[in-house]
């Protein structure tokens, strides 16, 4: 723009752009530091994180078969009491599954094994679905007419039909990605599972 | 054609309107919106819903008001709150049945205002924007009506919630945290229903009506389409106003009032007699208390959420299933640009755009039906193979609607 013309109207434009450019900045990073507050706000609070203690489970009335629930940090923790056949019947699963050996799945070190789990008898995993958190159902029976006639016994996710085996396990071709997860424990008696806590837990954490 | 601006309103000195009008621009708002807006002469049924629209907005907003003076937004209390509302706050059982039964008439006439624009082009050049908004706004009430349901913290509230809220967590890398943040804790809890009933009452509401005056204001500017889909603004009269159009005031105010009356009537009817409607609007593991530890043995969503729903499920991939339920949603809003055939109403159209919008229509029904049904392996193939049509539509359309055998379109509205 020539000076002339600056004159005739006695704008500066070139002043004007310069302030409104450096207030845009200032402005910009004023409400990025604002937001902060505001998106923070949305995270878990203090109270939120700290209610995450651990649990006893008492399965000392548990029967072969059976499944109990306790509620950890507000989810359902299952814990299963398998018989030899629900073991024995785990194997011969393993070519129609996702993730047979546990690889891509959620579980301490010390239940990545064949059953998933400290003691093979006792299963404890998490019982929300790893698709979009469901609580899947459990279905012990073989055959069935709605999961399929060469059901071997499992976890059924009703809300999208996502399919576990006995050690939670998933099967191909359903929704969720991975095994169920299994949450740290550990067994303070025989009939007494400590849920929340890995087996020395401040030793090797 | 007879003189219809008698319906100008003119503000003269001395007169109360003219106090004001000298402080407010009244006249000049309501000339422009109401008395001298020019709509075409030939509207026909489809086109009640945009007014049906706003009055169950206006519906939704009144008895929500009322329903947050005895409701109490925390998982202690929110259950019984809700209970306490249907037996003994005086009238509160009409005012809550008012409020959920409209959240479901909110969509249906929300999906006929969407099927006129698909059958009459209403998305096309120079309308995109009244689309986009619109797109907006079904979203915005999609988000609105979720939010709302988990407010009476019922099992089926509790379990959708939790079920929508991990689609968050299916986004690669930031997903679980994004959905971490969106609960507030790590399952859905007493913060979860907290922040969920100022985002219902408050926030998304608020932006709602913003967008329902964009939407208007958007129309307004480009004039209203109509089922022979000619621009009525071709031909003027003497005095500059379109030879097919009338004023909304009187005209539409009275025949929208018409159509508000009569939807009113079937609304109250479907209230008293049936405010559940058969378990689609109200679902039955509703009316027990949310239980964090067990999920119902069938949970569906609420009827409205079923097509997206079945879409989702018939993905056997988590994350892929989040984005086909995204993107059935998505491509809607690219509508505009999808359709490339110069005809706008469908009277004028090709076989071929009849024959995708059939399809498109029937797989979204047939979807919506499969949503509320177990995932049984058939049910499944099934939902699979209408997902495949429903996107069909979308990918074939900007094709077929290039070489489109049209028919001649009339200069002026029949």
């Amino acid at each position: 723009m020539s000076t002339e013309e600056q004159n005739s109207t006695s704008v500066n434009l070139e002043r004007r752009k310069v302030l409104t450019g450096a207030t845009g900045v200032v402005g910009a990073v004023g409400a990025t530091f604002l937001a902060v507050p505001f998106v923070s706000s949305w995270q878990p609070s203090e109270r939120a994180k700290a209610a995450g203690a651990p649990v006893n489970a008492d399965i000392s009335q548990l029967q072969l078969g059976q499944m109990l629930t306790v509620a950890w940090r507000g989810k359902p923790v299952w814990v299963v009491r398998r018989t030899p056949e629900m073991l024995e019947g785990l194997a011969p699963l393993d070519g129609q599954l996702r993730d047979p050996a546990s690889d891509e799945s959620d579980q301490p070190e010390y239940c990545k094994n064949p059953a998933r789990a400290v003691k093979a008898e006792y299963l404890v995993v998490v019982g929300i679905c790893t698709h979009l958190g469901c609580a899947p159902l459990f279905r012990p029976a073989i055959g069935s007419p709605d999961i399929g006639a060469d059901w071997q016994g499992g976890f059924f996710c009703p809300c999208h039909g996502s399919r576990f085996d006995l050690a939670g396990r998933v099967f191909q071709s359903v929704p969720a990605p991975t095994n169920l997860e299994v949450p740290p424990h550990h067994f303070i008696t025989d009939t007494l599972i400590r849920i929340g806590e890995g087996p020395s837990e401040g030793a090797q954490a | 054609m007879s003189d219809h601006n008698d319906s100008k309103l003119v503000a003269k000195n001395g007169t109360l309107l003219g106090w004001f009008d000298k402080r407010y621009p009244l006249v000049s708002t309501w000339n422009v919106h109401v008395g001298e807006y020019y709509a075409p002469k030939n509207f026909n049924f489809w086109y009640f819903f945009g007014s049906l629209a706003l009055i169950v907005l206006v519906n939704q907003i009144v008895t929500g008001i009322w329903l947050t003076m005895s409701y109490k937004p925390s998982a202690a209390e929110a259950f019984a709150s809700v209970e306490y509302i249907m037996r003994d706050v005086e009238w509160g059982w009409l005012i809550r049945y008012m409020h959920s039964t409209g959240a479901s008439a909110f969509f249906l006439v929300v999906y006929l205002h969407m099927m006129r624009g698909m059958l009459y082009g209403s998305y096309k050049e120079p309308r995109e924007l009244v689309w986009l908004i619109g797109m907006m706004l079904f979203l915005l009430l999609m988000a609105e009506a979720f939010m709302g349901y988990l407010l009476p913290w019922g099992q089926m509230s509790y379990w959708g919630a939790q079920v929508i809220i991990s689609l968050f967590g299916a986004i690669p890398l930031i997903g679980p945290d994004l959905a971490l943040w969106v609960r507030g804790d790590f399952v859905i809890s007493d913060v979860t229903l907290n922040r969920f009933f100022a985002l219902h009452v408050i926030a998304l509401p608020l932006v709602l009506v913003v967008l329902v005056f964009m939407h208007i204001v958007a129309l307004h500017q480009v004039g209203s389409n109509n089922p022979d889909g000619v621009e009525i603004k071709k031909y003027k009269n003497d005095r500059g106003l379109p030879m097919d159009g009338i004023p909304f005031h009187p005209y539409y105010s009275v025949k929208d009032s018409m159509g508000a009356v009569f939807f009113m009537l079937l609304f109250a009817i479907v209230m008293f007699y049936a405010p559940e409607g058969g378990g689609y609007f109200i679902e039955a593991p509703n009316f027990e208390p949310a239980n964090p530890l067990k999920t119902p043995d069938h949970i569906a969503p609420v009827w409205y959420f079923t097509p997206f729903y079945a879409i989702l499920r018939a993905i056997p991939d988590k994350f892929l299933g989040v984005v086909a339920m995204g993107g059935a949603i998505a491509v809607l809003f690219a509508m505009p640009w999808l359709d490339r055939c110069k005809v706008k109403s469908i009277r004028y159209r090709g076989l071929s755009f009849k024959i995708l919008l059939t399809i498109l229509v029937v797989s979204f029904v047939i979807l919506g039906w499969l949503g509320t049904q177990p995932a049984t392996p058939e049910l499944t193939k099934l939902a699979q193979i209408f997902t495949a049509l429903y996107f069909m539509f979308f990918l074939i359309l900007p094709f077929t609607s290039v070489n489109e055998k049209t028919k001649p379109v009339p200069e002026r509205v029949t």
